[in-house]
């Protein structure tokens, strides 16, 4: 099976990345963007999804700057 | 401890880059370096354990994120848990962090460019093995070079941190953005400091330098106690 | 498709698939034709160069390889020697900025460790249009991001290097890396392949189709449909480097390996068929046993790949196991992918039958052009500058500031800060000085490094450019103290089929040669990338030039920035030339206040510029000095501004008066003339009568004393050091007219 992981920053956290897109927008010609968060998406296929929430907290996350979401597409 | 010269481990994983100036350094010192590759079973008897600077595992998931799961990293952690003193310098102190020994985590720097520079810092703590050689407010000039270089902790925590005297270094201007100035800080045991600038940097009158031999030269006196 | 289109396609003319005709006796199938095609690209094969190379003298006393191998490599003394090379990566990087950028660095590295050295240092020379463009910005932001994330984390310290902005390179940037490595003289290691039945083991990262055609893509002009090709750029993994890099010396300490060939420009088809034709001898190459990235590869797709961080070995069968374990021990791949045969072709084999073979000798031997030299008339028409009408300027204190604020004077703080220069903790001089210097653990020896290119010089003056090119770098090492030994060179041109391109290639080479036989300085290696222009012009023709000195003592040595104060400064140099070879000609003063480009900058005097440099090395060995400067752009204005920033110690220029009698020229042409032979040196007071006895019998001039926060020039300019700074260590990478920590960036 495909498992889709989304790993972004924490609420709060300052994200120096999200704040440099955010501001490269308007530049391009985009307006009305109010927040950006940029994270990290891992994708993998195994063979069950039973370990992925320990694999997200153990490794795949930090969970003192990170939260995460994950789904199974396919 | 019988004689002989104090042994200080060097953990190698793949991608490390400052394990051999770090060798180099503990040779200068006095003492015997130790190489600790990452699929060890044990630490060879060392006396205490610099992790070293470098793009472990490249840098990739996180930094330090892969190496924190390396075989060494299991005796490493009994050691620090019975009080030996380790030394996580850049990448070390974000595998210290990412392996829980330490608190807090290291993030980008807020300005997003990579930092090569030398930078004032002031030692805020002279009670931990690595930086009993040096004075309390002592003012030093050392050499940073990082990406993720910018230290978070959440509020509790780095309240915690100061009020316990664990912040052990300082910027006195900050390069990245870090919470508190903070260049360095130890655990509850105090045994374990992280530090971003580099020492071993600065360990050589041929580079112009060896302030830095006042932190590494501190732990010759605690490990042969 | 047809037969011709087929070539065609591939990037072969018809004479040259006649050529293959001939030498093949027959038809080749398609594999083949595709082997020809890279290996006989401009990339590869050096076409249009070849015969123009012959001319630069390679040989010298310390030279133990010269060109021919990976590397150039010099000794050093006390048994160490120093394998060094640099290399361009233009056309990716105009497609793909971070990763042409980062491949180009793992590229050449790999060039320098497959001579069996350590690489210790890089330096990367770069150029690019104007920073007011946002495209440009982006390029030059992305290519310092992409040297910093492969050599930052390969574990190389980026200790030095240039950048240059002009219009001439709007649209082809240029990106030239330099590495230079370490190595014990007998520990040696060529690539040659040598021993029937000798195994061909293929290391490092998998084959993908990374690159395909890019040896052709290198060699045609840049047009839309290049940025299609995009996906064609190979992609860095330093990662993967560093593991290969300390596997390789691991496996060189061990006495593993036969040789050693690095992947590049055309993958496995140019290395195998280099080491095959290097020591006479053929090889095998088994196709399926290549490990691929991507399902579905063709054996030509295999051969030509370009993915990165592998490398080719020729390994005794004995100690194949032995040499298969380490690559595992440090993560990466290794593969016994052929053998060394005595047929002298290079065979690809597929499912154990022979798809295509081609005599080695052949693919490493391209077709030479050789074309007319003939003047083209614009070197006539920009010669004309009149320069009765370039008057004084009002205000001296504008027009420092201005250049000490234009990109091109700027300070490089905001670019070197992103490299890390220090990891391995061999880095005596940082980046900000003429040359980089390092040390040698164990011995109290060191060597110094630079890049320079002079591009708009070499488009005024061709041979006087390629001169003085050489004599830039030949200063730049004798101002820290090093002895000159070698050079590599990059020679960035426009099209050598066009008149104006072959002319300038010719030429620039030609008077580099000069250069190099007056200083004693061997071209040791290099590299040649043609073609660099687009449907509005070529760039200016740029070779530029890696230089690496010697230091006996490493702690001997000097840098630009003022040490004390109350030092005397002296200002070594030539009497003014005769108004026909105004120092004002092709100047930076010209194109940043006049935005003219013109003139015939005077001509190098080589035998001049030797003495001035050997003599103020000899001031630096024997501890008489320990500050010196060389002036490039800005004349000695900006270089003694640069000196007095550096330091954090003031100036004042008051003998200009007496220099502008002794030199009978107005202060203009004296502060901002740029005239090779001038340095600039700094020493203690009580020093002055050593100091003027080791100068007899050259032309100087004592022009003043450091000291004070301010740095003033007789009448002409009173600013203070926070003034200058405020100019000068600017961002960069800020966007020009946007204010930048509250004072105005300028574009």
């Amino acid at each position: 099976m495909k498992v889709r992981v989304l790993v972004r920053p924490k609420e709060g956290i300052l994200d120096p990345q999200g704040e440099a897109v955010r501001g490269a927008l308007p530049a391009l010609g985009f307006g009305g963007v109010k927040t950006v968060h940029v994270g990290r998406l891992i994708e993998m296929e195994l063979e069950s999804a039973d370990d992925v929430d320990a694999m997200c907290r153990r490794l795949l996350a930090n969970p003192t700057v990170e939260e995460y979401e994950w789904e199974v597409v396919s | 401890m019988g004689g002989g010269l104090v042994r200080i481990g060097v953990t190698v994983f793949p991608g490390s880059n400052c394990d051999r100036d770090a060798l180099h350094a503990v040779e200068l010192m006095g003492a015997e370096p130790v190489e600790l590759w990452h699929a060890d079973a044990d630490l060879k008897g060392s006396d205490a354990v610099i992790v070293p600077g470098g793009f472990s595992y490249g840098d990739y998931l996180r930094p330090g994120a892969i190496a924190r799961f390396a075989r060494v990293m299991g005796p490493l952690e009994d050691f620090a848990r019975d009080g030996g003193p380790v030394l996580g310098v850049c990448n070390g102190f974000q595998v210290l962090c990412e392996a829980h020994l330490l608190p807090g985590a290291l993030l980008q720097n807020t300005h997003m460019r990579f930092a090569c520079d030398r930078v004032r810092v002031r030692v805020e703590t002279k009670e931990t093995p690595w930086t009993s050689g040096c004075e309390n407010g002592e003012e030093l000039t050392l050499p940073i070079a990082h990406n993720e270089g910018n230290y978070f902790a959440d509020p509790e925590t780095l309240a915690r941190l100061e009020d316990e005297g664990r912040v052990v270094l300082r910027y006195l201007e900050n390069p990245n953005g870090s919470a508190n100035d903070i260049a360095g800080v130890c655990n509850e045991g105090r045994n374990v400091v992280g530090v971003m600038p580099h020492p071993e940097r600065v360990s050589d009158p041929a580079l112009g330098s060896d302030e830095g031999l006042k932190i590494l030269r501190s732990v010759l006196a605690e490990a042969t106690v | 498709m047809n037969v011709q289109e087929t070539y065609s396609a591939l990037g072969l003319s018809d004479s040259e698939y006649h050529r293959i005709l001939e030498l093949l006796g027959r038809a080749p199938n398609f594999l083949e034709l595709s082997l020809f095609s890279v290996m006989w690209s401009e990339h590869c094969g050096y076409k249009n160069s070849r015969p123009l190379l012959k001319r630069f003298p390679n040989d010298g006393p310390r030279v133990l390889q010269g060109p021919g191998e990976n590397a150039g490599v010099v000794e050093v003394g006390d048994g160490w020697a120093l394998a060094f090379k640099v290399e361009s990566h233009n056309h990716p990087s105009a497609v793909e900025p971070y990763e042409g950028a980062a491949t180009g660095v793992g590229g050449i590295i790999r060039d320098i460790l497959a001579m069996g050295a350590r690489p210790v240092a890089l330096l990367d020379s770069l150029r690019f249009g104007p920073l007011d463009e946002e495209r440009n910005r982006y390029l030059f932001r992305e290519v310092v991001r992409g040297i910093g994330g492969y050599g930052n984390a390969v574990g190389v310290p980026t200790v030095g290097g240039e950048v240059e902005f002009s219009r001439a390179y709007s649209g082809n940037l240029l990106v030239n890396a330099m590495c230079v490595g370490l190595i014990r003289t007998e520990d040696l290691v060529r690539s040659r392949a040598t021993g029937e039945g000798n195994l061909v083991v293929l290391l490092g990262s998998k084959t993908g189709r990374d690159g395909i055609h890019g040896a052709t893509f290198a060699s045609d002009e840049l047009t839309e449909e290049s940025e299609s090709k995009r996906s064609n750029v190979q992609v860095g993994d330093p990662f993967a480097e560093k593991m290969l890099i300390e596997c390789c010396l691991k496996l060189l300490e061990e006495d593993l390996l036969v040789s050693l060939q690095d992947l590049g420009a055309a993958g496995i088809t140019s290395s195998a068929s280099e080491m095959a034709a290097g020591g006479g001898v053929g090889i095998d190459i088994e196709v399926d046993r290549i490990p691929r990235r991507e399902s579905g590869m063709e054996p030509f797709e295999a051969m030509i790949s370009e993915s990165q961080e592998r490398m080719l070995t020729v390994v005794a069968p004995e100690d194949a196991e032995e040499v298969l374990a380490l690559a595992g021990r440090y993560g990466i791949g290794g593969t016994v992918v052929g053998r060394v045969a005595d047929h002298g072709d290079l065979r690809v084999i597929e499912g154990g039958e022979v798809v295509g073979s081609v005599p080695a000798e052949h693919l490493a031997d391209a077709p030479t052009y050789e074309r007319e030299v003939v003047r083209p008339a614009y070197l006539d028409e920009i010669a004309k500058l009149d320069l009765e009408t370039l008057p004084e300027p009002d205000d001296y204190n504008e027009v420092l500031l201005k250049m000490l604020a234009h990109p091109n004077l700027r300070s490089r703080r905001s670019i070197y800060g992103q490299y890390d220069h220090e990891v391995g903790t061999n880095t005596v001089v940082r980046p900000g000085a003429d040359a980089a210097v390092m040390r040698i653990k164990g011995t109290k020896r060191g060597f110094a490094m630079t890049t320079d290119g002079r591009g708009r010089h070499c488009y005024l003056d061709p041979r006087g450019g390629g001169a003085a090119t050489v004599a830039e770098a030949y200063r730049n090492l004798s101002c820290v103290g090093a002895e000159p030994v070698a050079l590599t060179n990059c020679l960035n041109f426009g099209n050598p089929e066009k008149r104006e391109g072959y002319y300038q290639l010719a030429e620039c080479i030609e008077g580099m040669s000069e250069a190099c036989e007056a200083f004693g300085v061997p071209v040791v290696s290099g590299n040649v990338s043609l073609y660099n222009e687009t449907a509005r012009g070529s760039i200016y023709p740029t070779p530029v030039v890696g230089m690496v000195g010697v230091l006996e003592d490493a702690s001997r040595h000097a840098t630009p920035a003022f040490k004390r104060e109350g030092d005397k400064v002296v200002v070594l140099g030539g009497k003014m030339r005769p108004t026909d070879e105004s120092p004002l000609a092709g100047s930076d003063y010209l194109e940043i206040m006049h935005g003219k480009v013109a003139g015939v900058p005077p001509k190098t005097g080589l035998t001049a510029e030797k003495r001035a440099s050997d003599l103020v090395r000899d001031m630096i060995r024997s501890g008489l000095i320990d500050t010196a400067h060389d002036l490039s752009g800005g004349g000695n204005l900006v270089a003694l501004a640069e000196m007095a920033m550096a330091g954090g110690i003031g100036f004042e220029y008051d003998e200009l008066e007496v220099e502008r009698t002794n030199k009978s020229g107005r202060a203009l042409e004296i502060l901002l003339g740029e005239d090779g032979a001038d340095f600039l040196i700094a020493f203690r007071e009580e020093r002055w009568d050593e100091v003027q006895s080791a100068l007899s019998g050259f032309a100087y001039d004592d022009i003043g004393y450091t000291g004070g926060e301010r740095f003033r020039v007789e009448g002409l300019v009173d600013l203070s050091l926070d003034e200058l700074r405020d100019a000068h260590e600017r961002d960069l990478f800020g966007i020009p007219g946007e204010a930048v920590g509250g004072s105005e960036a300028v574009g």
